[in-house]
């Protein structure tokens, strides 16, 4: 049973002229259980939209999107953030750590939402991502590629079957950039959950067994 | 139950990092609760103490005039005395079978300050100021010999004026202190009196004689001025007092009396009951008191939208965050719950912080009314108004929330997870 089944998704915005812009429409997409994916396109062409549309952040127009056998189109915004909290780990290009908040209470809020917190599980993901020894550090304290490993954890720390990742490298040094792709790749891996990335960064999409072109995905 | 407390955690967390709003509007919620509370407490307690059954006699016997000026004169030792009664009025009150008690004042002496009363050993032997309680002497101490200069003084007015067993004092002339006004006579301290927490504190006794004869004072018991000689008896027509003060056998006994004394008789006034002398008091400068307590709801109010001002201008710099909890699942309404419990636990913060602030007030506050009248307050007195006030002041904090609180629910997902640059 597939992981993620994705058929004729489509989404819209309304321009403040009041125009249309189509931004996805994707007749369909498959992901496999445990199954890394990633997604190539430049900026502007409704790769965050998709990864949105796919975490229920944002409600398609038309079309489904079954997650783990659930169907999330078909739910409310509260339904939907419920699924999000389940099934679904993000890793954003900025992080998006909160600022008042320790390494391990922000990983502890990946959790709260979900499946309940599970202090010694958050130790032990902040541990195999190296910072052990960080925990109590706020992300001012950390340098930015502490801070990705810091959201890195947050990602799978509810247990996720589905691991979204939004150009998690673009804030990042090459080097960085590299071990950070790597590192989210086998934390994925040990977690059992899915990794669907969208880059437009050559050298992280060669990472990675096979990388798809967005506008082949994407008619829009 | 987990998420709950991890909602409390997010609060807590954001309260401190806006510590500073979180300080002045906590202190401001404080200081408009702590005020009503104050306001209330301390009205109803003297209100209670003032027109209350501490007083320990049911009516005043006086010179013909204002029955309030009689009782703040005579039980509160306040006010000047409205004139002087023939000795006779003392003594038809005290043959008089239906009263219970009567206790003759003389009036018009003070000790820097503190009163001087001239009255009889009847005081000390029979009069309860409080159900079944008696004046005491401290210890080694003892009520007056009535034909010698001997004082017994209240336990406040003692301890200002720094006077023990055995220590000579001389009046003073008149009710207010005044250094050229000294009278010659010496007179002994033999008793000091266990605290009573009532007017009677801040009194000096001496033995009605004593009055007679300090130097200077003149005699017009029966319209004649008289002027007491050393060593001879007053006749008992020359003698006068300030006042009477009564106890009857039964309530009915104040209206007859009231009837024959007040309606018919011209020369004196009885005020009673001395409970409602006061309260009319207190009804004429309630509009006072209804003031200061609309000030301090109007503290509350302005508190309440500070509030909700703090918060709300804190939504726009917090959108982002509230966006990042949304992507990790939180529902809308889990951050309109953190806003609304924000602005509660303020409120309730405050609350807290507003007893003491009930405690600082009550405290300045009873010391005045101690200093002045004698009477004690109860800091620890339970009143409604300390369940009543902080469960409204929290619900105002709630309700206060509520319009941030829409803001944050209000705040777009996925336009608010990348930073503006």
């Amino acid at each position: 049973m597939p992981l993620l089944t994705i058929t004729d998704l489509q989404k819209a915005y309304v321009s403040p002229e009041g125009s249309q812009t189509h931004i996805i429409d994707i007749p369909h997409f498959e992901m496999e259980e445990g199954s890394q994916i990633a997604l190539r396109g430049t900026s502007g062409v409704g790769k965050t939209t998709f990864l949105n549309l796919i975490a229920g952040i944002l409600g398609a127009d038309s079309g489904r999107i079954i997650i783990a056998d659930e169907e999330m189109t078909a739910l409310s915004e509260s339904g939907r953030d419920r699924l999000r909290a389940i099934h679904i780990g993000y890793i954003f290009q900025t992080f998006n750590l909160f600022a008042g908040y320790t390494a391990l209470e922000n990983v502890m809020l990946g959790m709260m939402f979900g499946k309940g917190i599970d202090a010694g599980f958050a130790q032990h993901l902040l541990e195999r991502v190296g910072l052990g020894d960080r925990m109590g550090y706020r992300p001012s304290q950390l340098s930015v590629g502490q801070q990705q490993r810091v959201a890195v954890a947050r990602a799978v720390a509810n247990r996720p079957h589905l691991v979204l990742a939004d150009e998690p490298t673009g804030n990042l040094d090459r080097h960085h950039a590299n071990e950070a792709i790597a590192l989210i790749r086998e934390i994925c891996a040990e977690n059992n959950a899915g990794l669907l990335t969208v880059s437009h960064d050559e050298e992280i999409l060669g990472q990675f067994e096979e990388a798809t072109d967005f506008a082949q995905v994407n008619r829009a | 139950m987990k998420k709950r407390i991890s909602l409390l955690f997010i609060v807590r967390r954001s309260l401190r990092q806006h510590a500073l709003s979180t300080l002045i509007t906590t202190l401001s919620i404080a200081l408009g609760t702590g005020l009503v509370m104050a306001v209330i407490g301390i009205k109803s307690q003297s209100v209670a103490a003032f027109t209350g059954g501490r007083i320990g006699f049911d009516a005043v016997l006086g010179a013909r005039g204002s029955p309030l000026q009689l009782v703040l004169n005579t039980v509160f030792h306040l006010e000047t005395s409205p004139g002087n009664i023939p000795w006779a009025m003392y003594q038809t009150m005290k043959d008089d079978p239906r009263v219970e008690l009567a206790v003759p004042y003389a009036l018009g002496d003070n000790f820097h300050g503190f009163r001087i009363v001239g009255t009889t050993g009847t005081l000390f032997t029979k009069f309860e100021y409080r159900d079944g309680v008696r004046f005491q002497a401290q210890g080694g101490g003892r009520f007056f010999d009535p034909t010698r200069q001997e004082a017994v003084l209240g336990n406040y007015a003692a301890r200002k004026l720094g006077l023990r067993l055995g220590d000579n004092f001389t009046p003073y002339h008149g009710l207010v202190f005044d250094e050229s006004m000294r009278h010659d006579e010496q007179y002994t301290v033999v008793g000091v009196l266990e605290p009573t927490n009532s007017p009677s504190d801040r009194v000096i006794w001496i033995p009605i004689e004593g009055i007679y004869r300090m130097e200077g004072h003149v005699l017009r018991g029966d319209g004649e001025d008289y002027v007491a000689q050393p060593g001879q008896e007053i006749p008992d027509e020359h003698k006068e007092v300030s006042a009477v003060m009564l106890k009857f056998r039964n309530p009915q006994i104040g209206f007859i009396m009231d009837a024959t004394i007040n309606k018919q008789g011209k020369v004196a006034t009885l005020a009673w009951p001395i409970g409602a002398v006061m309260a009319r008091l207190f009804d004429k400068i309630g509009w006072m008191n209804q003031i200061l307590a609309l000030v301090s709801y109007l503290v509350i109010v302005v508190a309440g939208g500070s509030i909700l001002a703090s918060i709300y201008n804190s939504i726009n710099e917090r959108r982002r965050e509230f966006a990042i909890l949304r992507s990790l699942g939180a529902r809308r309404k889990t951050v309109f719950a953190v806003i609304v419990l924000e602005a509660a636990s303020i409120a309730a913060l405050g609350v807290i912080m507003g007893f003491i602030v009930y405690g600082a007030i009550f405290t300045a506050a009873s010391a005045i009314v101690r200093a002045q009248t004698g009477i004690v307050l109860d800091l620890l007195k339970l009143h409604p108004v300390f369940v009543i006030a902080p469960v409204c002041v929290i619900l105002l904090g709630t309700i206060a929330g509520v319009v941030p609180a829409v803001k944050a629910y209000r705040t777009d997902v996925a336009t608010n997870l990348t930073p503006i640059s």
